[in-house]
């Protein structure tokens, strides 16, 4: 049902390098769990409107005051790599 | 077992409060098992007692499930990705927590991203169960779930997506609270499945969930979706059902589920018509959707949430050539199987032209769930089933099957879609291994459940010392 062309196009969509072996792998895997989801299919839902919440809450709005935020240099201080108080990372066009 | 740590974390906050009992001589003698724990259930433990003011917790010490983030506290969610990673904050729960009075013991190891029935999918190692130590936990709160049953914790956190604190609390012989949708608040919880996820309390009775329980939920307005509790959190005192409505679901007939599970089950229905409770059979008949539903909306939201790990703010990051490639082998590094198979079923049924198939769908069921569910509850108070469909499994008996491993959830998943609360509470033996008695009721039903839970395991009288002391 999925092939390895549909897992490797899903891969690249969520930015993730798969091995060679885990492609096969995943593939028979996702369809048999993809099957069963499939149940879903089955029922008549027509008219039916989505939940996305499960309790029934009004928007949440709070007035737009600047508030002080985390210190530049405690949240850079987890960062795998910094340079000129900002995050480092490779050059997209490497 | 030393007499502090025999004490349920009730009796040990009275006799703090009382002056019987030292507030650091209690947290030592915590802090010495959970250091010695051989089960692979903490992650990380305290060096020292933190210094306290008090509180209505008496010192008592709580394990944290490593989803939470605690302040300058290693918070790795399980993951490869979060290797190292010291949150800047601590989750508003855990921040309460210590406030009224529980300073935390230790974090407990979970399956990666809390994506797991057994706790296998952690990248530390999977947690023994320690009424066998040759089977699972349960998961994905298994390390929560063993630390309070083996005694190395008093009472500990863990958070339920689709069973993630009742499975590993009825494999390992404890009680399990899922609250309601939206009464703990999810802030500083690193984020599984937004619109399912929720914090609860895995203690070693009910006394004790209740009073944690009481001290986890409000308001918070760093998380939109939390609400205020309705009432005050009560500690139960019920000692007989009567008048009380129980629901069993009408598809619970036996098949697939184990037979010493479904001989403890009845034998327990009966026990709560000795106490005044009857029994009738309600109708559920989208709850067998549950677990397609729940497979597709928790990986979706999953596929989304783990969008934030990609090696450039915090955690593990990879050598890559150029951007997207450090990115893509962060990512292929980081995660393990499971979160990586979840997160690309998540992308594969939101992806163009499957999303109105799967996840809209999906989001239609779930409705149809809750439906049934309030119409249950007009004729019932409670809805009742086995926690698990079967007792603690080898490990290893799953790990080639993720559809199996799924299956174990098949109890559990229909609430957390409802919204709704639900309860487990330890209700006998089978093969030697705990089995697990589930309640649910309506939403913010807690006070009732916690009620209803106690007088049934005043009847059961369930001992788990055997394992503990």
């Amino acid at each position: 049902m999925i092939d390895r062309e549909q897992v490797l196009h899903v891969a690249r969509l969520a930015r993730l390098q798969l091995d060679d072996g885990e492609v096969t792998k995943i593939a028979g895997e996702l369809s048999s769990i993809l099957e069963h989801i499939e149940k879903i299919g089955e029922l008549d839902l027509d008219g039916v409107p989505p939940t996305s919440h499960a309790v029934e809450v009004a928007n949440a709005l709070r007035p737009d005051e600047p508030r002080p935020c985390l210190p530049r240099e405690v949240v850079l201080a987890q960062a795998p790599d910094v340079a000129d108080d900002g995050f480092r990372v490779p050059s997209p066009t490497a | 077992m030393s007499e502090i740590t025999s004490l349920t974390a009730a009796r040990a906050a009275a006799a703090v409060e009382r002056g019987d009992l030292d507030r650091r001589e209690l947290f030592e003698a915590y802090r010495e098992r959970a250091a010695a724990d051989d089960l692979n259930a903490f992650l990380w433990v305290a060096d020292e007692a933190p210094s306290t003011n008090g509180g209505p917790l008496g010192g008592v010490p709580l394990a944290v499930k490593d989803l939470f983030c605690v302040e300058n506290v290693p918070s790795q969610a399980g993951s490869r990705i979060l290797e190292g990673y010291l949150p800047p904050y601590t989750a508003t729960v855990v921040r309460k927590l210590v406030e009224a009075g529980a300073p935390v013991l230790g974090k407990t190891n979970q399956d990666e991203f809390a994506m797991g029935s057994s706790n296998e999918n952690s990248a530390y190692g999977p947690v023994l169960n320690p009424w066998d130590r040759t089977r699972v936990p349960g998961g994905s709160s298994g390390g929560s779930a063993a630390a309070v049953a083996s005694g190395s914790a008093p009472w500990a956190i863990g958070t339920d997506t689709g069973g993630s604190i009742r499975q590993p609390a009825a494999l390992c012989g404890i009680v399990g609270l899922k609250p309601t949708y939206g009464a703990v608040s999810r802030f500083g919880m690193i984020a599984f499945a937004s619109s399912l996820d929720q914090a609860g309390p895995l203690t070693r009775d009910v006394t004790d969930a209740a009073l944690l329980f009481r001290h986890m939920v409000g308001y918070d307005e760093r998380d939109s979706t939390s609400v205020a509790f309705p009432e005050p959190v009560a500690l139960p005192t019920a000692q007989r059902l009567d008048g009380i409505r129980l629901g069993v679901p009408e598809d619970l007939t036996g098949e697939g589920v184990e037979p010493g599970v479904m001989e403890r089950f009845e034998a327990t229905l009966a026990l709560a018509q000795e106490l005044g409770a009857t029994a009738t059979r309600v109708s559920l008949p989208h709850a067998d959707y549950a677990i397609s539903a729940y497979y597709v909306i928790a990986p979706a939201e999953a596929s989304s949430n783990l969008a934030r790990y990609d090696g450039v703010r915090y955690g593990l990051r990879s050598n890559g050539h150029d951007l997207l490639s450090m990115y893509t082998q962060t990512r292929h590094d980081g995660f393990g199987a499971e979160v990586k198979r979840r997160i690309l079923i998540g992308t594969y049924a939101l992806s163009s032209g499957y999303y109105d198939a799967y996840y809209g769908r999906a989001q239609r069921v779930r409705t149809k769930i809750a439906d049934d569910f309030r119409a249950a509850f007009e004729s019932v108070d409670f809805v009742v089933t086995p926690t698990s469909p079967g007792i603690a499994f080898p490990l290893g008996a799953k790990t080639d099957d993720p559809l199996a491993m799924y299956l174990n959830d098949y109890f559990t998943a229909p609430m957390p879609l409802a919204g709704i609360p639900a309860i487990s509470i330890p209700c006998g033996l089978s093969e030697g291994l705990p089995v697990g008695f589930q309640l649910a009721g309506p939403a913010f039903s807690e006070n009732r459940i916690l009620d209803a839970a106690f007088a049934l395991e005043q009847a059961i009288g369930f001992d788990g010392s055997a394992v503990r002391d």
